[in-house]
């Protein structure tokens, strides 16, 4: 079992670390600020943040409307609370983490259609359009300007006893056993699958779906799950200060919250939590000081901008970084050594995949097209693989092969015609579906995961096959699927990356690199393989190399292979297609291609001898 | 129902909001079509042209001073911005130019409010800009209508710039394809360099026109910043036709909506940019493929 599995008593230590922060520190801020408060209200920023650095540090998705969720968790309870709806204040404030947790669902699925600075935009205008709806169509509910006043807390009872969370210290306990559990769920979130699937979207989307994720839905999760956090964290808001304030929903809010992850270290879990400690003391302490107690929002804008130039990973991230490297000489994990037959035999296996109806074809183009504008890039080309052949489509550049294989791998929509795998129709399949079929394909320019080791990149092309497209498995660790470890190990002996296996991609050689993106395509074990231009860039030796391991790991695989060394064309294909402008030239035994007329025609301009 | 006199009335302030926000929204849209790079700095830039009206006008009184004034701080501060900080982030992901350009938009507003406090100030009304305007079914304020027909002009300057000179067209290039205008030889960092100041002078004098029209305070630029990103969400991204329509669409929009019920006037523009991104996620005049 892997290391992030949750019976090794090691992997619970950022947890301890934890609790007894969260004892020993309000003593000291007792003793310096007479209250706990101001350690309380960084807590909710840091539940807040628990949910935004999954979203932002972990996916790479830069919400600037969080607040909508903070905002809406946080006043449906005091609503409940304070119209005296409901008297459970525990019950109010399940019911408004759940309002802010559909609110989400609406908000994301429109949100996510876009990436990037639009996906920044809707959602910042989200946000605003939450305010506007509290503080003027919905005043009746939420006091429009004024808030909602005279938020309950909740209380305990058990038999006689009774214990409510109001005052300082009462309030500090509820918010940071929240704080607790909250770190507790993130930890596990950030270990699992799920896990290791955002950090891949953040790093390359594109592959991710490629390698059987659902993408979009794990988009949709975080997104979600990030507003359960803001939601728990506006709740807590409303009944620490008894009171729900209106600019909880406001894009200051939502400004805070990115400004203190990125000052505390994105992606770090705790970050947020320290950032708001910053954002805090300076306010409270630059405040203070009569020269300059006006200006300290500039010195946060400052201290902000020079971060985000200088050190973009933040204090806790930088402070993990240099304490990291001391002890980055750690012999890599073992990797379990099988033999080369054991390898194969494993290696060979292969998930059934859903069969329609018996074919003898493992895979089928029939008259397949697609255009760009006038180009007609792929025009009309069918193609029939048995089960296990090697088929070569050549052509001269602009032939349309990538496009080919494109269409085939469903990443691009086909004008018309139709694909088949096994007998079943895929031609309406995505590019995700496609891999949960069994097709993958490897890329002609490298599509790896780059800040990620060799061992995690192949785990996630290994786990898109084994979980399917969508799986929340979030209390589950990523090393704990044996089967997956079993092909990681297996692939990185085959692929020669022993020496490499726990090293970061983006150091690695380009001949490494390129072995691995094979490596990539194999993880899946598929039963179809797409090769695009897989000897592309490689020295004669690593050639060789390669050769043997489409050769070795290729065996009982169905392959299209597309490539311009020749030799190797050759050598590993039974037969050719010869792809000229879009349309098929010729189709043969490699033999019958090299004697063929009209390729050389077009090969050779019509010099051929 | 509304009459007829309170109809028009509206729609020609729609026009006079939506004239304003077209301008700014087309500095943000040239820059972020250009560039990559979402000013989130736009806002406070604004803000400053606003701030520089009020420092003018306090000396002299002499509007035209004001604009050309406002337009040169914004040019000096677009110049810093881009040199200083913007140039180092073209190769950084397009959160962190995000991040940096809000940082620096609270740099902005919070320098302002040391300098000027947070009060709001107000900026006399030119004097040519007094009085109103009879149109028959309504009165409107003289300078409103003033200011309709200076941002109408401006905008038509902006255009003839684009799309009738020769880095006009080196800028509309670089929207399609930045990669390929510096392979083809033209220097399309300087480019940059001379987009952004642009984008920041017509934030900047958008702000000098608006100044007498409201009041002047130091994060006045917040909400013309957030309806400027639904303008170029609907118009699409780093089209200056889309960002001319879809400010005066988002204009008329909120007048429009006030008309009938003020309190629903911003879900309005929201509830609109949610459908056109459902039924046209590229915006009315982006192209597809870029963000």
């Amino acid at each position: 079992m892997g290391r992030a599995d949750w019976r090794r008593p090691a992997r619970w230590w950022p947890e301890i670390a934890l609790v007894v922060a969260l004892i020993v520190l309000p003593f000291g801020f007792d003793a310096w600020f007479r209250s706990p408060d101001l350690l309380t209200r960084i807590l909710i920023w840091g539940i807040f943040g628990l949910g935004f650095d999954l979203l932002f540090g972990r996916t790479g998705l830069l919400s600037f409307g969080q607040a909508a969720f903070y905002g809406t968790g946080g006043f449906v309870t005091a609503y409940l609370l304070t119209s005296n709806t409901l008297d459970n204040v525990w019950l109010a404030m399940l019911i408004g983490i759940l309002a802010a947790t559909a609110f989400s669902v609406a908000v994301g699925f429109l949100a996510l259609r876009r990436v990037g600075i639009y996906f920044a935009m809707i959602t910042l205008a989200f946000g605003e359009l939450s305010y506007f709806l509290e503080n003027s169509p919905l005043s009746d509910f939420t006091g429009g300007e004024n808030g909602l006043p005279g938020v309950p807390a909740p209380t305990i009872h058990i038999g006689s006893f009774t214990y409510a969370f109001t005052g300082s210290w009462p309030s500090y306990q509820l918010v940071a056993a929240f704080f607790f559990a909250g770190f507790v769920v993130a930890r596990f979130v950030t270990l699992s699958p799920v896990g290791l699937v955002l950090t891949a979207i953040q790093q390359n989307p594109e592959r991710t779906a490629a390698l059987g994720h659902d993408v979009g839905a794990y988009k949709l999760a975080v997104f979600v799950f990030a507003a359960v956090f803001a939601g728990c964290g506006g709740v807590l808001l409303g009944i620490f200060q008894s009171y729900m304030p209106p600019d909880a929903f406001s894009l200051e809010t939502s400004g805070q919250l990115v400004i203190q992850t990125v000052i505390g270290g994105a992606g770090t879990l705790i970050g947020p939590a320290v950032g708001a400690a910053v954002w805090l003391s300076l306010r409270d302490v630059l405040q203070q000081v009569p020269a300059i107690g006006d200006l300290w929002k500039f010195i946060l804008g400052f201290v902000f901008v020079v971060l985000v130039t200088l050190l973009p990973s933040g204090i806790v991230g930088t402070i993990a970084r240099l304490w990291a490297r001391p002890r980055s000489a750690v012999a890599p994990a073992a990797t379990a050594h099988r033999d080369a037959a054991a390898r194969e035999t494993l290696l060979a296996a292969r998930p059934a995949a859903p069969k329609a109806a018996p074919s003898e074809f493992a895979l089928e183009a029939r008259d397949v097209r697609k255009a760009y504008g006038g180009i007609r890039a792929v025009d009309g080309v069918s193609l029939a693989l048995p089960e296990g052949a090697c088929h070569a489509v050549i052509g001269p550049n602009g032939a349309g092969k990538s496009t080919f294989l494109r269409l085939l791998k469903r990443e691009e929509t086909v004008d018309s015609g139709s694909i088949l795998m096994h007998g079943a129709d895929i031609t309406a399949a995505d590019v995700t579906a496609a891999y949960q079929y069994g097709l993958s394909k490897s890329y002609q320019i490298n599509q790896l995961f780059p800040q990620l080791t060799v061992r995690q990149n192949l785990r996630i092309g290994a786990l898109g096959r084994q979980r399917g497209r969508l799986r929340l498995d979030i209390f589950r660790s990523a090393d704990g699927f044996p089967q997956v470890e079993a092909v990681v190990d297996a692939l990185i002996e085959e692929l020669d990356l022993t020496a490499c296996a726990d090293t970061v991609v983006s150091v690695l050689a380009y001949g490494e690199k390129r072995r691995l993106e094979l490596g990539l395509a194999l993880a899946s074990q598929p039963s179809v393989l797409l090769l695009d231009e897989p000897l592309a860039g490689l020295s004669p030796a690593e050639r060789e190399g390669v050769k043997d391991l489409i050769r070795n790991v290729g065996k009982g695989r169905t392959i299209i292979l597309v490539e311009h060394d020749m030799d190797a064309v050759f050598e590993l294909a039974q037969r050719i297609t010869v792809l000229h402008e879009g349309r098929v030239l010729a189709e043969g035994t490699p033999k019958e291609i090299s004697n063929d007329p009209s390729v050389r025609q077009a090969y050779l301009g019509g010099m051929a001898p | 129902m509304p009459t007829l006199a309170q109809f028009l009335s509206q729609a020609f302030n729609g026009i006079a909001l939506g004239s304003l926000l077209a301008l700014i929204a087309s500095g943000l849209s040239i820059i972020l079509g250009t560039l990559g790079v979402l000013n989130f700095a736009h806002g406070a830039m604004f803000m400053l042209g606003a701030y520089t009206a009020y420092v003018v006008l306090g000396h002299w009184d002499s509007f035209a001073v004001a604009l050309a004034l406002g337009a040169l701080v914004l040019f000096a501060v677009g110049f810093a911005t881009e040199r200083g900080l913007i140039r180092f982030y073209y190769a950084r992901p397009k959160e962190d130019q995000i991040l940096v350009t809000f940082g620096l938009g609270i740099m902005l507003v919070e320098a302002v409010r040391y300098v000027f406090g947070g009060l709001s100030q107000r900026v006399p009304l030119p004097a040519w800009g007094q009085g109103i305007v009879n149109f028959g079914y309504f009165i409107y304020p003289l300078y409103r209508v003033e200011a309709i027909g200076l941002v109408g002009v401006l905008l038509l300057a902006f255009y003839v710039l684009l799309y009738r000179t020769r880095i006009g067209l080196v800028v509309r290039a670089g929207i399609e394809d930045p990669l390929m205008v510096e392979l083809l030889g033209t220097h399309v960092r300087r480019a940059f360099l001379i987009v952004f100041c642009l984008g920041a002078m017509a934030a900047g004098v958008a702000g000098v026109i608006y100044a007498p029209l409201a009041a002047v305070i130091p994060n006045m630029g917040e909400p013309f910043l957030v309806e400027c990103f639904v303008v170029v969400v609907i118009g699409g991204l780093g089209s200056f036709p889309g960002a001319v329509v879809g400010g005066i669409v988002v204009g008329e929009i909120l007048s429009l909506t006030t008309l009938f019920n003020p309190a629903y006037a911003q879900a309005a523009i929201y509830a609109v940019m949610t459908l056109v991104l459902i039924v046209r996620p590229r915006g009315l005049f982006g192209t597809m493929g870029r963000a």
